[in-house]
């Protein structure tokens, strides 16, 4: 079975559920583990490195939360199809980049992933929809402890799993959440809110997009610190960050909408004007303005459609998604023309933004 | 403003992070950035960065009298790692441990692990301690006389390396 097969398609995916997954989209656990006498994958010779896949893979497909599992070596997927394994955020940019020696296990669920052979032996990741961190802990610690019971494991007493990289040592994890903010974003208060969640030692940033630009407002929320503090206490941490998060998302929405309302549906009308009406848009554009169609949702201005075509066109926008669903391969400039008939398409049902009568006391704030 | 990594382009992404009341300050040109994985989705972190940019020069304070340390597991050596920022195997934590040190405590919170344990080795943990302890009371049960106390301690001991022999050292 292709990867393309066995993935859900875009509008399933989109219609799983998790706590508060009007902010935060999905929380990720990611393990880095590596095998006792085998040396580091970057540093392994080819042979080496082909020798441990063929030890690592079918340990990890004899996992019984693996059951029912695709696997596969790197270098029998096509580059667009670890293109899409990539904007489904199933594996890194890196791990797209690998050949012989590595490869990918996945979960019929698409919920537990493990990249053999990455940076490190073992990367693997539990996913979840919404806020579920303790869920997504508790998923990687049975595979891990699972994994562990049939391969020795480079750890030492005093340093914990040893990784390739020194950031990464100790617990090897990497907690994480994809959180949607575009109200702190347009209050121009999201620079503060990076500042202060810096100084708790965490990293917050874009998802999409070069650098600090933050394309669709999606910002990534995790952990940098692995040595020091165990698993738990980083994901009560995270959880506490998250929450308070949430809180100034939603809190700044409420403050737009009452100060500025004016302003908050001039941004999510137009935007749905050039969504449903343009001929051509880059990914860029599209990031940006499905984001603010996401709040418009958010804040009922879309009855009657629900968030997950939204979060759906997010995905089957991406080059890789679009370029999948053709069977020529696309330029640029085709793919932008595609995009767009795609989206006049998909919005046709979608009735434009509809807000609510100002009450009469709210001062109609102009911009 | 140029790039801290190559030392030839403009800067055009800079960094800035305050880890543990430490700032930290990293200005990148276009290419830089994007090699250094700062679009990447899943595994960027300011700590990787300073990696390449400092570390090298951190580990060789580990090398005594300026002849290169060298892992006597892998081959990897201190030059490999100011190139890759990356570790050859998991014995080059031990060849490597004296340079590590402020490093690790510098990018961590601490500088010893306190989380999971694999079970394996929590086990053999727990045992050992176990037959220590077993021993102790069995060697003052031998001074005091007390031999009837002291064979029950000897079954005791011999019953755990009978079952769980693979599990205990020596
Ligand atoms: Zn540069
Ligand atoms: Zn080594």
């Amino acid at each position: 079975m292709s990867i393309s097969e066995f993935l859900s398609t875009p509008a399933e995916m989109c219609r799983r559920e998790g706590a508060n997954d009007r902010i935060v989209m999905s929380s990720r656990i990611r393990l880095a583990r590596n095998l006792r006498g085998f040396p580091f994958p970057g540093w392994a010779k080819k042979a080496d490195r082909i020798k441990s896949f063929e030890v690592m893979r079918p340990a990890v497909e004899s996992l019984p939360m693996m059951a029912g599992s695709f696997s596969e070596a790197m270098e029998n997927l096509s580059a667009l199809e670890k293109q899409i394994l990539v904007e489904r955020h199933l594996i890194s940019r890196e791990h797209a980049a690998k050949a012989a020696g590595s490869g990918l296990v996945l979960n019929k669920a698409e919920s537990l992933c493990v990249m053999i052979n990455e940076e490190d032996h073992f990367r693997m990741q539990a996913l979840c929809p919404g806020l579920q961190l303790r869920q997504a802990w508790q998923s990687i610690d049975e595979l891990d402890t699972a994994l562990e019971r049939v391969l020795p494991y480079a750890f030492s007493p005093e340093l914990g799993y040893l990784t390739a990289c020194p950031t990464n040592l100790g617990t090897g994890i990497r907690v994480s959440a994809m959180l949607h903010l575009p109200a702190l974003v347009l209050a121009e208060q999201m620079n503060q809110i990076i500042q202060a969640v810096n100084k708790l030692g965490l990293a917050v940033r874009g998802l999409y997009g070069e650098g600090t630009e933050a394309l669709g407002n999606v910002f990534q929320v995790s952990n940098q610190m692995t040595l020091g503090e165990s698993e738990v206490e980083i994901v009560e941490k995270l959880n506490k960050v998250l929450a308070q998060m949430i809180e100034h998302e939603e809190n700044a929405r409420a403050t737009l909408l009452e100060k500025k309302p004016k302003m908050v549906f001039n941004h999510i009308g137009r935007a749905y004007g050039i969504l449903a009406n343009a001929h051509s848009i880059s990914s860029k554009e599209t990031m940006n303005l499905l984001s603010l169609a996401r709040l418009g949702f958010d804040l009922g201005l879309f009855p009657g459609i629900q968030r997950s075509l939204v979060d759906e066109l997010f995905v089957i926008t991406q080059p890789a998604h679009l370029q999948n669903a053709h069977s020529e391969k696309l330029s640029a400039e085709a793919r932008d023309l595609l995009r767009a008939d795609m989206l006049r398409e998909r919005l046709k049902p979608v009735k434009r933004p509809n807000p609510p009568a100002s009450p009469p006391d709210a001062p109609a704030a102009e911009t | 403003m140029l790039c801290n990594l190559c030392k030839k382009n403009e800067a055009t992404v800079h960094l800035t992070q305050i880890v543990a009341e430490k700032m930290q300050k990293v200005d990148l040109c276009e290419a830089c950035s994007k090699e250094k994985g700062v679009s990447d989705t899943t595994g960027f972190s300011l700590a990787d960065l300073l990696l390449g940019l400092g570390a090298g020069q951190e580990l060789e304070k580990g090398s005594s009298a300026g002849n290169e340390l060298k892992c006597p597991q892998c081959g990897f050596t201190q030059a490999d790692f100011k190139k890759a920022g990356r570790l050859g195997c998991a014995e080059c934590y031990h060849t490597f441990a004296e340079g590590l040190e402020g490093l690790l405590k510098s990018m961590h919170k601490g500088v010893r692990h306190t989380g999971k344990v694999p079970q394996a080795l929590r086990q053999s943990r727990e045992l050992t301690d176990k037959v220590k302890s077993l021993q102790k009371k069995l060697e003052k049960a031998i001074a005091e006389e007390n031999f009837e106390q002291a064979a029950v301690c000897r079954d005791e001991i011999n019953q755990l390396r009978q079952t769980h022999g693979n599990l205990l050292p020596g």
